[in-house]
């Protein structure tokens, strides 16, 4: 059977997006043991343990318990809207991953395999759908009508609108020196001297990653800012009320979006799938290693990303409402600007 | 393939614009108007303006919608009753809209391209960079306009902080 050009990138893609969709989904499973191992370590216990070897198994049995529980439905919801916004929260926060690239430039046919699709404006494409995101937890919380939930989702969707403006800015540091929104002209940007040219040490970006860093974790609802699911004082948050796959969806689509974040400070700031040692050695091996490599890196870079995320939780307490405000505003705010304006100088000033 | 995309969201958009007018609740008439949002991101997209589709996610979906369901959510609004409304939208109100419609469509069917046209699919390649051709011309034929609007933003910002500062 002959395929035409335009039939074989669709095949190609829908095959791209079920790897990477798989690929996905298991990640967050697999940082959900992470966590629970992780923290356990941490605080001198062992965390999972009896499931499979070292408690591998214990994402799949996590998944069968809660598919297999009771799936309930309190009787005053607002009914259509409660069973949309666990969907809206975990597919926004699948579908971010699609632009990101996570591996060098290799084409198959003509079509890219390590990145489901090339977007000309890419950080733009996952900072929206981050945003949209927010309404699956805005209105989990509202259709939920408990006061827990609804105060949960409202310092929630508060807390993301506030945080989402310093994010943003903190980007605009890297995407001067890249001149350019496309995720793989940002990781190509940061080429050139192994780990001097990623922007986090080279390009002088310090300042702009820790901001991010600060902002996702808020922006992703993680600890020290998970006062939405703050369960000495709303004893889940905004899913209080949900139960079974709903509940679980949430859960997921919380691990996606850090996982997203993750990604984004990688690709942004620690040059992507680039190796730490690209340009200095040559490049050695079959094709398909150097295909390979790349991936590694980028696996490798993220999954450091995860381990910061859950130090960070095991590590520090939630802040107060009101210090997270203060701090996102008059803090994170203004450095962000700060750190445009110094880094448009500096630019200026090289050339 | 543009052609299909255009019909899908035009006509989604316009099926969420009717029913923001016609749902009694006030959250559902917020989400309904999320969803033309998008719907008219996507219709710029496919004309090729990509920054002002990502634009339109962000500003009006991500932070404007969000305030608007937010304060719904707080004020807890209820259902609406419907009314008979009043006497002069009754009358004047589908011929109006016909007005506009007809002015409208003459205008830019008979001035189009003087107007400047797009194309479906216009210039959707990864070599026209929307960014760079809006920023350069944001900062040499359109400086004024644009500095005069900023000015007007923080003016506005200014107002709010005056309005939310509490009285000594």
């Amino acid at each position: 059977m002959h395929l035409s050009d335009f039939q074989l990138f669709v095949l190609i893609t829908i095959i791209k997006i079920a790897v990477v969709l798989v690929i996905t989904l298991t990640a967050v499973a697999y940082t959900v043991l992470l966590e629970r191992k992780v923290i356990g370590r941490i605080q001198n216990r062992w965390g999972p343990s009896r499931v499979g070897p070292f408690g591998l198994l214990q994402p799949l049995a996590d998944g069968i318990k809660l598919f297999l529980k009771e799936d309930l439905m309190p009787m005053s919801v607002e009914r259509p809207l409660f069973v949309a916004a666990p969907v809206i929260a975990l597919a926004c926060a699948l579908v971010s991953v699609a632009v990101v690239p996570f591996g060098a430039t290799f084409k198959i046919q003509g079509v890219d395999i390590f990145q489901v699709s090339n977007v000309n404006i890419g950080l733009l494409v996952i900072l929206g759908i981050t945003s949209i995101g927010v309404y699956g937890i805005a209105l989990s919380g509202w259709s939920s009508n408990n006061k827990y939930s609804l105060m949960g989702s409202l310092r929630a969707s508060s807390q993301v609108i506030s945080y989402e403006l310093a994010l943003g800015l903190s980007l605009v540091g890297v995407v001067l020196r890249a001149g350019s929104l496309n995720l793989r002209d940002i990781v190509n940007s940061q080429m050139g001297h192994g780990f001097l040219s990623w922007n986090f040490f080279g390009g002088l970006q310090f300042v702009g990653f820790f901001i991010y860093i600060m902002a996702a974790y808020a922006e992703t609802n993680r600890a020290p800012f998970d006062l939405p699911e703050a369960e000495s004082e709303l004893v889940a948050g905004y899913h209080t009320e949900y139960s079974s796959m709903k509940f679980a969806m949430f859960f997921m689509a919380e691990y996606a979006n850090m996982l997203t974040v993750s990604c984004v400070a990688t690709l942004l700031f620690f040059g992507g799938a680039s190796s730490p040692f690209e340009g200095w050695l040559p490049a050695f091996g079959p094709a398909w290693l150097q295909a390979i490599l790349p991936i590694f890196w980028f696996v490798a870079k993220v999954f450091a990303f995860l381990f910061l995320y859950i130090w960070v939780r095991a590590t520090l307490p939630r802040f107060r409402y009101d210090q997270l405000m203060s701090f996102g505003w008059k803090f994170l705010l203004p450095l962000a600007m700060a750190n445009i304006l110094a880094t448009s100088l500096i630019m200026a000033l090289r050339s | 393939m543009h052609l299909a995309l255009f019909f899908i969201f035009g006509g989604l958009a316009v099926l969420f614009a009717l029913n923001l007018l016609l749902q009694r609740h006030p959250i559902n008439s917020a989400l309904s108007l999320v969803v033309v949002m998008m719907s008219l991101a996507v219709l710029y997209w496919s004309l090729g303006a990509e920054f002002l589709a990502a634009a339109q996610i962000i500003v009006y979906s991500g932070a404007v919608m969000v305030l608007f369901v937010f304060v719904i959510m707080l004020l807890n609004a209820g259902e609406e009753e419907h009314t008979r409304g009043s006497k002069v939208a009754a009358i004047a109100g589908l011929p109006g809209a016909a007005a506009i419609f007809c002015v409208l469509s003459f205008v830019f069917l008979s001035e189009g391209h003087k107007l400047g046209l797009s194309h479906l699919g216009g210039s959707l390649d990864e070599a026209t960079s929307n960014i760079s051709q809006i920023s350069s011309l944001l900062f040499t034929d359109l400086l004024l306009p644009f500095e005069v609007t900023s000015i007007l933003i923080l003016v506005a910002i200014l107002g709010a902080v005056v309005l939310a500062k509490k009285e000594r």
